[in-house]
């Protein structure tokens, strides 16, 4: 299944509690202020890169430029543009967007 | 009008029934998620899918026992989730990490709930066809 995350980690816990409850094979996109938590230097940064070991981790590169932030991408975390979003929510048969 | 008479291609030939997934991860009154996500519950079940609600993080504070809203205003729903059953929905899972976090027990809610680890959540997450986020 396919989790996607909007929301910075250092605002709310929703990438925190994301991460218990995501299993092994799952993957993670991180679009809009969730693109935070795919940063070099961030607070969860050990916590992402912890993740990427089991999840496959992706970041909307859109948001990323946005936001000045793509070269600080964490190793491990693949980029993907809106055509690559889309493809993510076809490709698996669940798609939970949290709130 | 004719548009209205073909049939939907995707029109199935007998009722589907889809696994409903409501996750609810927010205080009851300081926002108005909680009730909306409630009253999905109830819609879906009247068009008899299969729904489940799971609560996590501050959603577990919906289900506390004794809540008294007469002082704020705000009509007390919380006793619509002992009507929930009624409905035939009886799927209530509740996240452990968050109600340890939250100092609360099962003795504490209001209903009778499964009380799961994050990663049995994820797991039933991973089964459903539609998850709505509240």
């Amino acid at each position: 299944m396919l989790h996607i995350i909007n929301k910075s980690p250092l605002q709310t816990r929703t990438l925190e509690t994301c991460l218990r409850t995501a299993q092994p094979g799952h993957a993670l996109l991180l679009i809009e202020d969730g693109i935070y938590g795919a940063t070099t230097g961030s607070a969860t940064e050990a916590q992402v890169r912890q993740a990427c070991a089991t999840l496959k981790v992706y970041a909307l590169q859109p948001d990323m430029d946005a936001r000045g932030l793509t070269g600080r991408l964490i190793e491990g975390i693949t980029l993907v543009d809106y055509g690559g979003f889309v493809d993510l929510t076809l490709t698996h048969s669940t798609s939970h967007s949290w709130l | 009008m004719t548009e209205l008479q073909a049939p939907l291609p995707s029109a199935p030939s007998g009722p589907k029934v889809k696994k409903f997934m409501l996750v609810n991860r927010k205080a009851p009154y300081g926002t108005i998620y909680a009730l909306e996500s409630l009253e999905v519950a109830l819609i879906t079940a009247t068009f008899d899918q299969d729904v489940s609600l799971v609560f996590m993080d501050d959603g577990v504070y919906q289900l506390v026992k004794g809540q008294q809203t007469q002082g704020i205003g705000i009509k007390n729903f919380s006793p619509a989730f002992r009507a929930l059953e009624g409905y035939d929905v009886e799927k209530l899972y509740v996240d452990e990490t968050s109600m340890a976090q939250r100092g609360l027990v099962e003795k504490d809610l209001l209903v009778p709930v499964e009380v799961l680890s994050s990663a049995q959540l994820g797991e039933l997450m991973a089964q459903q066809d539609v998850i709505l986020s509240f």
